[in-house]
C-alpha cells in the first residue's frame, strides 16, 4: 500500500551502541491504526521510534508513499512526520499558545498561510481539538503533569502530520489523563493518519492499540493483533515473567503478571 | 443543554483570542517603554557625575549642540559620551550574548561571565600586559584588546567543541564553564605573580571591568559589530522559541539544531569577546538582563531578545551611574557595581531552579 509505513532492513543505534536494533523489518503500519511498541527496557522501542523520527541516524528502508523517508531532508520530513516526546522540558516562560504558534511558524510547510491572523487561529484550533481552550494563556510552567502532555499532544498535531511517533504519552499520568490522551490518539488515528507509539504498560497496548510490536534484543519477538500474538510463553522469553493472559469482553486481552520466571 | 456549551465554548475561544492579542500588544508596549528607560537613563549617565550637568541641557544638547555652552558641550562630548554609549552598547552585548547563550543552553544560569569567557579575556589581557606578547601587524595600542578578543572567542570554540561531545549534557556544559572560569582565574593569578608592579597595577584594573579606556574607536567598533549581530539574532526568534520545547521537538520540526546552536555560539562569541575586550571583566549583566526581560516579556524570542538587549542597556547606564554617585567624588570600576547588582540575582536563579527540580 502506497500510504502505509513500512520498514525494511532498519538498523540504529547510538555512537557507543551502533546497533540497539539490527536489521528490524515491520509493517505495513496503515493509516487509521494505532500501533505499540512493547518491550523490556533497553529492548530497542525509542530506538525504532526515534529512528523513524530522523533523531537518530539510522541504515535501512523506511518506505512511505514510494520514498525513503531516511533519505529526506529535515524540512519535508517535518512535514509529513511528528516525534512527541516524553516530556517537555522544565521551566520555560512561554505561554501555550506562544508554544504552538512557534511550532506553525518555525519552518515552512505546505500550503500554510504563515500570515500571523491565520498561525493563531490554527494555534487555537488545535487548542480546541484537544479540549485544552482554556489554558491558552498559562505559561507553560504553570501546567499541571496532565496538562503539560494535552499541550505537548497540541503541539504534536498542529501541523496535522500523516504519521505521528508518541514515545510514551502516558508516562507518569493519572488515569483520567491516560485516558483523556488515547482516546486523543484514537480519535487521531481514526482521521487517517498513521500512529506509532511507544508503551510501557501492556494492558494500555491491548486496551488501546490495533496491533502490537514485542521488540526484544533490538529484533522483533512477535507482531500482530494482540489477541493473536500475546501468549504466557513470548512473556516468560522476552519479560521474564509468567503471566496469564486472559480475553475479556469483546475479544479484548488482558496480561495479569504473577511472578517472576526462573527457569 | 448541549447547544449551551458550544456558546460557551466558543465565547471561552473568542475570550482567549482577544486576551492573547492583548499580552502581544502589551509586549510591543513594553519594548517601547523599555527604550525610553534605556534612553533616559542614558541621558542620566551623561548628566551625573563630577559637575553634574542639568538633564534638560543633556537633552537639549543630544539633538542640537548649539543650543549649550561650550563647557556643557566639551563635558557632554568629550568627557562623558564615549563611556556612555559604551555603556549601553556592551549592556545590549552582553545581554543579547547571554539570552542566546541560556536558550542554546536550557540554562537560565548562562552567561557569557558564569562560562569562563570574560576569565579568558582577563587571561588574554593579562598575558599581554604582563608577557609584553605581540601579534605582528596589530598597533601597539590595540594588543591588549586583541589579545583578550582572542581568548574569548577560543573559550567558546571550546565549550562549542564539547556541546558537540557526545554524551556531554547541557548541565556538564554549565560546570564545565564553571572549571573555565577557575583555570583562567588560577592563569591569571600566576600572571600576577610574575608581573612587575607596574605590570600588575594594569591587569588588576584592567580585571575590574570599566567604562574609562573607552574611546570613539572602539565605540564604533562595538557599534558595528552589534549592528551586523543584531538582525542575525533576531531572525532565529522562531527557531529559538521552538528549542525552548525540548531538543528532539525542535528537530521533530524541521530544525537543524546543531547549525542553529553552532551559529548562535559564534555570534554569542564575537558580542561577549568584543565587549569584554574593551571594557573588562563586567559580570552578570548577561545573566541580569536576560532574567528581567524573561520577567517582562516572557520567552518568546520575537519579544524577549529585543527586551534583553534593552535591559542589558538599561542596567548597565544605571550601573555606570552608581559607579560614579555611590562614593562620591570617586569613580569605581563599573564590574564591582554589576558584580554586587548580579551576584544576588544569580543565587536567586540557582534557588528557584533547584526547587523546581
Amino acid at each position: 500500500m502506497e500510504n502505509a509505513l513500512h520498514i525494511q532492513q532498519l538498523s540504529a543505534g547510538y555512537p557507543r551502541h551502533p546497533e540497539v536494533i539490527k536489521y528490524i523489518s515491520v509493517g505495513p503500519f496503515v493509516p487509521g491504526k494505532v500501533t505499540a511498541l512493547v518491550g523490556p527496557n533497553a529492548a530497542g522501542k525509542s530506538t525504532l521510534l526515534r529512528s523513524i523520527a530522523g533523531l537518530i541516524p539510522a541504515k535501512g528502508i523506511i518506505q512511505y508513499n514510494n520514498e525513503n523517508i531516511l533519505q529526506l531532508s529535515l524540512q519535508r520530513k517535518a512535514g509529513i512526520i511528528s516525534y512527541m516526546p516524553q516530556y517537555l522540558p522544565q521551566d520555560v516562560e512561554l505561554t501555550v499558545v506562544e508554544s504552538l504558534i512557534s511550532v506553525l511558524k518555525v519552518s515552512a510547510f505546505d500550503q500554510l498561510n504563515s500570515k500571523m491572523a491565520s498561525v493563531r487561529t490554527k494555534a487555537f484550533d488545535a487548542l480546541e481539538q484537544v479540549g485544552i481552550v482554556q489554558l491558552a494563556l498559562e505559561p507553560l510552567n504553570h501546567l499541571s503533569g496532565g496538562q503539560r502532555q494535552l499541550v505537548s499532544f497540541a503541539q504534536s498535531i498542529i501541523r496535522h502530520p500523516k504519521i505521528l511517533l508518541l514515545d510514551e504519552p502516558t508516562s507518569a499520568l493519572d488515569l483520567q489523563h491516560q485516558v483523556a490522551v488515547m482516546q486523543l490518539v484514537r480519535n487521531y488515528a481514526a482521521a487517517g493518519n498513521i500512529v506509532v507509539m511507544v508503551l510501557h504498560d501492556i494492558n494500555l497496548a491491548t486496551r488501546w492499540a490495533d496491533d502490537i510490536v514485542v521488540l526484544h534484543k533490538g529484533q522483533i519477538a512477535a507482531y500482530g493483533s494482540p489477541a493473536a500474538i500475546l501468549t504466557p510463553e513470548l512473556f516468560k522469553t522476552v519479560y521474564k515473567v509468567n503471566t496469564v493472559v486472559e480475553t475479556v469482553h469483546n475479544g479484548m486481552v488482558q496480561v495479569h503478571v504473577e511472578s517472576l520466571y526462573n527457569h | 443543554m448541549i447547544q449551551q456549551t458550544n456558546i460557551s465554548h466558543s465565547e471561552v475561544r473568542k475570550l482567549a483570542e482577544l486576551s492573547f492579542d492583548r499580552l502581544q500588544k502589551k509586549r510591543g508596549l513594553i519594548l517601547i517603554i523599555l527604550a525610553l528607560i534605556a534612553l533616559l537613563s542614558f541621558c542620566f549617565d551623561i548628566a551625573l557625575g563630577p559637575s553634574s550637568l542639568p538633564i534638560k541641557d543633556v537633552i537639549l544638547g543630544l539633538f542640537n549642540s548649539n543650543a549649550v555652552e561650550d563647557g556643557t558641550h566639551v563635558i557632554m562630548w568629550k568627557i562623558r559620551m564615549p563611556s556612555a554609549v559604551m555603556a549601553v552598547l556592551v549592556g545590549m552585548a552582553l545581554s543579547l550574548a547571554g539570552a542566546e547563550m541560556q536558550t542554546i543552553l536550557n540554562n537560565p544560569l548562562a552567561s557569557p561571565f558564569t562560562l569562563g569567557v570574560s576569565g579568558a579575556a582577563t587571561l588574554g589581557a593579562a598575558l599581554a600586559i604582563v608577557l609584553g606578547i605581540s601579534i605582528p601587524g596589530i598597533n601597539r595600542n590595540w594588543i591588549v584588546s586583541v589579545n583578550a578578543f582572542v581568548f574569548a572567542f577560543g573559550s567558546v570554540l571550546l565549550l562549542q567543541a564539547l556541546a558537540k561531545w557526545r554524551g556531554a549534557s547541557v548541565n556538564v556544559l554549565v560546570l564545565f564553564g564553571i572549571a573555565l572560569v577557575f583555570t583562567f582565574n588560577a592563569l591569571v593569578a600566576l600572571m600576577h605573580y610574575i608581573a612587575t608592579p607596574e605590570a600588575l597595577q594594569q591587569v588588576v584594573f584592567w580585571s575590574m571591568g570599566s567604562l574609562g579606556r573607552s574611546n570613539w574607536e572602539k565605540v564604533q567598533l562595538l557599534a558595528i559589530v552589534l549592528a551586523v549581530i543584531i538582525p542575525f539574532s533576531l531572525a532565529t526568534s522562531w527557531k529559538m522559541t521552538a528549542l525552548r520545547l525540548g531538543e528532539d521537538r525542535a528537530a521533530g520540526f524541521g530544525i537543524n539544531v546543531s547549525r542553529l546552536r553552532f551559529a548562535s555560539l559564534f555570534r554569542i562569541s564575537i558580542l561577549a569577546a568584543t565587549a569584554v575586550a574593551f571594557v573588562g571583566t563586567i559580570g552578570f549583566i548577561g545573566l541580569v538582563g536576560p532574567h528581567i526581560a524573561r520577567m517582562l516579556v516572557g520567552e518568546d524570542h520575537r519579544y524577549w531578545f529585543p527586551a534583553s538587549i534593552l535591559t542589558g542597556a538599561v542596567v548597565m547606564s544605571l550601573a555606570s551611574i552608581a559607579s560614579k554617585m555611590l562614593i562620591p567624588g570617586v569613580l569605581l570600576p563599573v564590574g564591582i557595581v554589576t558584580a554586587l547588582v548580579g551576584v544576588p540575582v544569580f543565587i536567586y536563579l540557582i534557588v528557584k531552579k533547584g526547587r523546581r527540580s
